[in-house]
């Protein structure tokens, strides 16, 4: 890895060797059939685009070297040097072409609508819109751009084979992506064994472009890579490599060597969200963030006080569990739990055979997001009550007991309200934390604030700057205050020791 | 139940770890009586004081109070050890206020939650209280803003307040200046011309011969002298006693 560092930094022209190899960025976590871990051997990388990347580095006489690189920060990485060339499923649009250059394209997609085997209510997005149905979709794609434009309810993932199982479980009604995605993950295929009970929907009109995206300044290695493309498309090579991963179709054969290259089709591709628009949408994002933190946070301060009851006054069994609790939620990152309870417990339902019993142990990603922060929390949470809850002096408990106090009223009365004082300041701040935290929800696919800001800006990238103006300023309208709120709880309680 | 007219205790026990700190006391106790707890500091009369009311669980014999029984392995959530704490006052050296409340709602506090008073009787009550510990001017106060003797007068107040049969007193004259002890005092020996039972812990030797009916001296776990206080304190029966007394008074 330090070599490929040291090399993808030194100026282009200056050593331009022939041997010098090319850094080639991709994400391998994207999935199938692009690059992906091979499943039968995961230390090694598989994929079309792997082929792809062999021949080419065959075909131009210098080696390809693979590097992991962030699929959302591709483009940046050919921008700023990381890599030299961006090759993952990356499609032609016009705002990205403004950023880098394009190749020609070397895959024409369709994109395909998904829906369940027994689906018989619809056929086509139309009958998704006219039903008031939702359809899943990765962000930033033609295929949310088209969902956008039709006005149809989406859903946003990220990652491919997350719609798709949503979908078997009813989440969602469809699904829209790429027919190179769908091949792979809704038909049985090397990653997906048996064959989920899935089907192709009527196809849709309109094709999108992959290209090798590569630094702005960097005409030469276009050329060579223009003229290496069409060779390959030319003696069949990448023919034989699309039929090996079951990609080949007519398309390819209409579209590629045709000069349309550079007019990407005007269906599948344009239309980004109306910078007018934005705030809206960001206030969305804004309100769902406030919903997810002051459920969790309300769940978080609810299972916090028993757990630190339990720590305190407990009997020995009822303390380890309470430690154990604690230790558990405070070693493990809430992401972690997240992925776990929205991904992982339905498929253990499904794989114990609960399900059948109506046991399937699902939720929606909002639920799942609650849970899992209000689990997390409660752990810090039960902390700040026990040091606040110790904090009162064993002679109060005494005082109050030799009034013929019981401990439970003793507890309410008199050891809690003194321990709020000493309890509130830290945890006003966890509340902050957590306020901030949320913004990771995005992986089981709910969109708040910091989601909304990552989506805009990628669809949009003209206005980043009021968009990032925009997004920071409602987290500190909302962040700010708390703070304020803080302070005057501490002074208005620091009042009487 | 009968209601007797004494405290019994008989043959009880305490030890923390492996240091017996009331080793097999016997005791009657005539309700209406003062009584003063004297001793060397670690003699056991604090602990036996906590004993009578619950907040210390007895190790060995048995404690016949107010109509109920204390006894070892009780809870303290045990009705026995809650009746008596019902009826017997506690008041402590570090006073003990609740923080939180002020004045006069520390005060009502335990009968309008325990005896569930109404708010407008237990207030009436409170501000009786008040007036007769002196502290009538600061029922709005917050604990933080009185004195020593103030916080004490209304820990007083707070427990009569559950219209106690006695008042257990640990040390509480221990932490105050010569003139704030005079003022809680005043107070105790104005409650023991009412009738109450008290039972003081103290090393104030001119309280106790003054108000006293009666002396018990602990020592090392066990009783040293037991008598009025002239007896005790001017004619005592043991050497021990009398190299206690110099150390106090010289």
């Amino acid at each position: 890895m330090g070599a490929i560092v040291v090399l993808s930094i030194l100026p282009w022209s200056a050593c331009a060797q022939e041997k010098q190899p090319l850094i080639w960025g991709a994400d391998a976590e994207g999935g199938a059939p692009y690059i992906f871990p091979d499943p039968s051997d995961p230390s090694k990388n598989i994929g079309f685009e792997v082929d792809l990347a062999t021949a080419l580095a065959k075909e131009l006489g210098r080696p390809i070297v693979f590097k992991q690189y962030p699929f959302a920060k591709l483009t940046d990485g050919v921008s700023r040097g990381d890599i030299d060339l961006a090759m993952n499923g990356i499609e032609i649009t016009p705002d990205r072409e403004e950023l880098v250059l394009f190749t020609k394209p070397y895959y024409a997609f369709r994109l395909q609508l998904v829906v369940r085997d027994d689906e018989d209510r619809f056929d086509s997005l139309q009958g998704i819109k006219d039903l008031g149905g939702v359809v899943g979709t990765l962000e930033d794609t033609a295929a949310s751009r088209l969902l956008d434009r039709r006005k149809i309810r989406k859903q946003i993932y990220d990652g491919q084979i997350e719609p798709y199982k949503d979908l078997i479980d009813k989440v969602i009604d469809g699904v829209l992506l790429d027919d190179t995605i769908a091949l792979f993950y809704a038909k049985k295929s090397m990653v997906t064994p048996e064959a989920p009970p899935l089907k192709f929907a009527s196809p849709i009109v309109g094709r999108g472009y992959y290209a090798i995206a590569l630094n702005k300044d960097n005409r030469a290695l276009k050329t060579d890579l223009d003229v290496a493309l069409t060779k390959l498309f030319e003696d069949g090579t990448l023919r034989r490599i699309y039929q090996k991963w079951g990609m080949w179709n007519d398309s390819q054969e209409e579209f590629l060597p045709s000069g349309q290259f550079f007019e990407p089709d005007e269906k599948a591709d344009t239309g980004t969200t109306a910078p007018s628009h934005f705030i809206w949408l960001l206030l969305e994002g804004a309100w769902m963030t406030v919903k997810l933190t002051a459920l969790s946070f309300s769940l978080a301060m609810l299972i916090g006080l028993p757990i630190a009851l339990m720590r305190i006054y407990g009997p020995a069994p009822l303390r380890w569990f309470a430690l154990l609790y604690v230790e558990f939620f405070r070693g493990i990152p809430t992401l972690l739990v997240l992925v776990f309870l929205y991904f992982a417990l339905p498929e253990i339902a499904r794989v114990q055979g609960w399900d059948e019993s109506g046991f399937t142990l699902k939720m929606t990603g909002f639920w799942a997001a609650i849970l899992g922060f209000g689990l997390s929390y409660a752990a810090y949470e039960a902390e700040i009550y026990r040091a606040g809850i110790s904090s009162v002096p064993k002679g109060q408990w005494e005082a109050a007991g030799s009034l013929g106090m019981s401990r439970g009223l003793t507890f309410r009365r008199i050891i809690l309200p003194q321990a709020v004082r000493v309890i509130l300041p830290p945890m006003t701040n966890d509340l902050v934390a957590l306020f901030k935290d949320t913004s990771v929800v995005s992986v089981i696919a709910v969109v708040e604030l910091t989601k909304w800001y990552l989506i805009l800006t990628k669809s949009s990238p003209q206005s980043v700057l009021e968009v990032a103006l925009a997004t920071a300023g409602l987290y500190l309208v909302m962040s700010v205050p708390l703070g304020y709120l803080s302070r005057y709880l501490e002074h208005k309680w620091g009042k009487q020791p | 139940m009968g209601q007797t007219t004494v405290i019994q205790i008989n043959g009880i026990t305490k030890k923390f770890g492996d240091r017996v700190i009331l080793d097999g006391i016997s005791l009657q106790l005539p309700l209406g009586e003062t009584v003063a707890l004297l001793g060397p500091s670690g003699g056991g009369k604090s602990t036996l004081l906590r004993c009578l009311n619950g907040l210390c669980p007895l190790d060995e014999g048995e404690i016949h109070i107010s109509g109920q029984v204390l006894r070892p392995g009780q809870s303290q959530r045990s009705e026995a050890v809650q009746a008596v704490r019902r009826q017997w006052g506690m008041i402590f050296q570090d006073f003990q206020l609740f923080p939180h409340l002020k004045v006069i709602e520390n005060v009502i506090e335990a009968p309008m939650q325990v005896l569930k008073t109404p708010r407008a009787e237990a207030i009436d009550r409170a501000r009786k209280l008040l007036d007769r510990v002196g502290m009538k001017a600061h029922i709005d106060a917050w604990p933080m803003q009185l004195s020593g003797g103030q916080k004490q007068r209304v820990a007083i107040a707070r427990a009569l307040a559950m219209q106690p049969r006695g008042l257990l007193c640990d040390e509480i004259t221990s932490a105050l200046d010569p003139e704030l002890k005079s003022e809680v005092l005043t107070v105790l020996e104005d409650l023991k011309r009412d009738g109450l039972t008290l039972i003081l812990v103290t090393h104030e030797m001119g309280f106790a011969r003054r108000a006293a009916q009666r002396v018990v001296v602990l020592c090392d776990g066990k009783i040293l002298e037991d008598g009025t206080p002239e007896q005790v304190l001017e004619q005592p029966r043991t050497e021990r006693m009398r190299v206690f007394l110099r150390r106090v008074m010289g």
